[in-house]
């Protein structure tokens, strides 16, 4: 195999966590009392609408934590088995090499969306006659990847990208019709009706699922998606950032920052969270009192500030042990977890106090004083009587928090204290796009890409985290607190 | 009443010394002053002589608790932790890394915080309540149905964008307001107009869907179904009633806000360049000042603890159960 897997710590956590929901979702099939709420969130159409968008950005996610390091061809002085394989020191990801066709391809600076021309005028020489110095001429230089199969770039550019678009469309539409046939063909038989019938009663709305808003959703995303793939092998679909990146490219990578700080923040900080509730609520006494100081504590801390502290502390750590972190991806990797770790120490106080709130309520009812009254030891009891009743108190704030966490990766980059610089994210995509926004004429379209890739991926998280806290618990309050920043809401 | 509340005040402190010693670990155990030192010289060049220089020029030099070598009381107070932690209860912050005093930064910073920070509040505060009044009196309708979607939609867009779009649609494109900039007296109408109103609509959406539930849960108890019962108008009903009880956790909820409106905004004021304690925090955390990050963590906290105390008392005034307990 000519690669090195790397696999980096978030990624062993991003595939902890999907073991986990994996697990979960077999446990919930298994549970009645269970399926009956997810079965509600099927039901919601824009519940369902948003999980298909959602599918879509975990897919580049996953792909995105696929890393390895590529072996370096051979060098031609080496002899059979004497040679070692060397290895890049740059890690790639799947996705990397996937869409290796848009990533492979830097211009020299800032280019406007699908332009075969740079943004910028260039003084270019014109070739002379006969030895003699050319000509100086002011103009737009054509650019080295954008639009470069078009022999005449004026005349057949729009006719190009018009007939590409055309083809990505047409190309769709296949897709998506393979799609709804594998949906009829496995739905037919679970419900045991003709596939026509299924489909008129799925067309008009009729299904308990809600397949036409699902249906939609595809297409619309299919719609979008396949032209802009196929453009993208010869424009620059979004245009080129400062130092000539795909801007395409840089927010397909956000992705992956965005998901794994939404994610792992909550998977870090939950065990504390849940475990320090449960004690807090169930024990009392000395032990309810010193949680609750403990939480008040941390939480009068703000939070901007302790992140702050932290991540400067963290690039002391990594100036003074260089020889852990052999290449750079590792080093933006471990910087990634420390800032989710300690986003969870700032963020786990809310969860805590509703989880103590709700064991202060169940400690008083009849099945568990049955169980305290048989004798069943008080792990016991909060593992086996608390914890399942308080567990979707805990599904809703996770769900709930992850659009909270993904805005905040953008202001915590902003100020600073976010991720690696080097690290590809929303927060250093707007960072960096924000000075652009001055320029004559203006640069928008990194500015625009991420504002669009970020609102889909957190509208659509809030629509699917409603469902869920309507199907679960229409009335625990959670969601009402954002995370606190500063001092005033930013 | 009294006694709760001097016991809110005893246990308040309490939580103040344990911020204190978490600071104090973060920035002196976990980042040793040494670290701090090589960090601000310069990684790699840098000579044991110059951190001493660097550490004593600061007072970082002494002892962390305990100081063998002086005497009597001394062997407490003349140490990293009282004089760096301890005098902060005093609110005697030293010197920023780079010389001047933080203390007088932290007042004269503290207005143009104020000035931005008080209008957003008030205003937003305002008009998210309108807006979810609003929602929840049309409930069930399409009134409400759509208001929802802006909310969701509004609140899915994070709060730099807001910034960034406002500052390009009202100055750049308009030229109605200077982009960024301050200026004391009246002068600073024309340069807080913008930022306020991108703070207040920032923050309507997450807002005015969260009163709105909490209105929505008012309507649903009983004693609105015996004001129905009565005969009251539906307008009586909502106005009276559950207005006034939807208040409560309203206010309340927001009391915690109100002594950190002191610490500015963070985003806002660097972005608008107003000379506030917000763009004075991103300052030192850029410039990796830890002295002023550590004054403003305490004061922050300070001010977050007074915050929660508030809520205790407003909560004691407005609703007579908690005060009997």
């Amino acid at each position: 195999m000519p690669i090195l897997p790397v696999i980096l710590w978030t990624d062993a956590l991003i595939y902890l966590l999907l073991a986990l929901v994996v697990g979960f979702v077999w446990y919930v099939r298994r549970h009645e009392h269970l399926r009956a709420p997810w079965w509600r969130v099927a039901q919601t159409p824009a519940a369902m609408s948003a999980l298909v968008v959602l599918t879509g950005f975990l897919l580049i996610g996953l792909l995105d934590s696929v890393h390895f390091r590529l072996a370096l061809p051979a060098a031609p002085g080496a002899q059979g088995a004497a040679r070692e394989r060397a290895y890049a020191v740059e890690v790639k990801s799947a996705l990397d090499l996937l869409v290796s066709s848009i990533a492979n391809k830097p211009e020299r600076t800032y280019s406007a969306p699908l332009a075969t021309h740079a943004y910028a005028k260039e003084t270019m020489e014109l070739p002379g006659e006969g030895g003699a110095p050319g000509r100086q001429l002011r103009d737009y230089p054509r650019l080295q990847y954008g639009g470069a199969h078009l022999r005449d770039a004026q005349r057949d550019w729009r006719a190009d990208v018009l007939r590409t678009a055309f083809r990505g469309m047409a190309l769709a539409l296949p897709l998506w019709l393979l799609a709804s046939l594998m949906l009829v063909a496995a739905c037919t038989p679970v419900e045991s009706v003709a596939s026509r019938d299924f489909w008129h009663a799925a067309w008009r709305g009729k299904t308990e699922v809600p397949w036409r808003a699902i249906l939609i959703t595809l297409a619309l995303l299919l719609l979008v998606a396949v032209p802009t793939l196929l453009l993208a092998a010869r424009y620059h679909v979004l245009g080129t950032d400062k130092v000539g990146l795909d801007v395409l490219y840089l927010s397909l990578k956000s992705v992956r920052t965005a998901l794994v700080i939404g994610t792992l923040t909550t998977l870090v900080m939950l065990p504390f969270s849940v475990l320090l509730g449960i004690m807090a609520g169930y024990l009392r006494g000395v032990v309810d009192d010193l949680i609750q100081y403990f939480y008040t504590t941390l939480n009068s801390i703000p939070a901007v500030l302790l992140i702050a502290a932290a991540v400067l502390s963290l690039q002391v750590y990594i100036e003074t042990h260089p020889g852990m972190f052999p290449t750079a991806a590792q080093r933006a990797d471990f910087r990634l977890l420390w800032l989710c770790i300690i986003l969870g120490v700032t963020s786990w106080t809310g969860l805590c106090r509703l989880l103590r709130g709700e064991a202060l309520k169940l400690r008083e009812l009849e099945y568990v004083q049955a169980a305290q009254a048989f004798g069943v030891s008080e792990w016991r009891i909060m593992l086996r009587h608390i914890l399942p009743n308080v567990m979707h108190i805990v599904l809703i704030s996770v769900v709930m928090d992850f659009s909270g966490l993904v805005l905040a990766e953008a202001v915590l980059s902003y100020v600073g204290v976010g991720v690696d610089p080097s690290m590809i994210s929303f927060g250093t995509m707007i960072n960096a796009a924000r000075l652009e926004m001055g320029r004559e004429p203006m640069v928008w379209w990194s500015l625009a890409s991420a504002f669009v890739f970020m609102l889909a991926l957190v509208l659509a998280a809030n629509l699917f985290a409603d469902a869920v806290r309507d199907a679960f618990d229409p009335r625990v309050r959670i969601g009402g607190r954002k995370l606190r920043l500063s001092g005033n809401e930013t | 009443m009294y006694a709760y509340i001097v016991r809110r005040v005893i246990y308040a402190f309490f939580i103040l010394i344990g911020v204190n010693l978490i600071t104090f670990a973060l920035f002196f155990k976990v980042n040793t002053p040494d670290d701090i030192a090589r960090l601000q010289l310069g990684v790699k060049y840098v000579t044991p002589e110059a951190i001493a220089k660097w550490k004593a020029d600061r007072g970082y030099d002494k002892p962390l608790v305990y100081n063998e070598k002086a005497q009597g009381r001394h062997k407490f107070t003349d140490t990293i932790y009282f004089e760096k932690s301890v005098e902060m209860f005093r609110f005697n912050f030293g010197a920023a890394d780079d010389g001047r005093d933080i203390a007088h930064e932290i007042s004269t910073r503290m207005w143009p915080s104020l000035a931005l920070a008080v209008p957003v509040f008030l205003v937003g505060l305002l008009l998210q309540i309108t807006f979810a009044l609003m929602m929840a009196f049309f409930r069930a309708t399409y009134i409400d149905f759509w208001g929802v979607v802006l909310c969701v939609v509004m609140m899915s867009i994070s709060g730099l964008f807001y910034i960034i779009g406002g500052q390009y649609l009202i100055s750049k494109l308009w030229n109605l307001v200077p982009i960024s900039g301050y200026a004391a007296g009246f002068d600073a109408l024309k340069f807080l107009a913008l930022p306020v109103a991108v703070g207040v609509i920032g923050g309507i959406g997450s807002g005015a869907r969260w009163y709105r539930t909490i209105f929505l849960e008012e309507v649903g108890k009983d004693y609105v179904r015996t004001a129905r019962a009565k005969g009251l108008s539906e307008v009586v009903v909502f106005f009276r009633h559950v207005l006034r009880n939807a208040m409560i956790p309203i206010l309340t909820g927001a009391v915690v806000a109100i002594p950190l409106l002191f610490m500015g905004s963070l985003v806002s004021e660097s972005f608008f360049g107003i000379p506030g304690l917000g763009s004075y925090t991103i300052e030192a955390i850029q410039a990796q000042d830890f002295a002023v990050v550590r004054s403003m963590v305490f004061i922050g906290s300070v001010l977050y603890i007074l915050g929660l105390l508030l809520t205790d008392i407003s909560y004691t005034m407005v609703d007579p159960r908690v005060r009997f307990e």
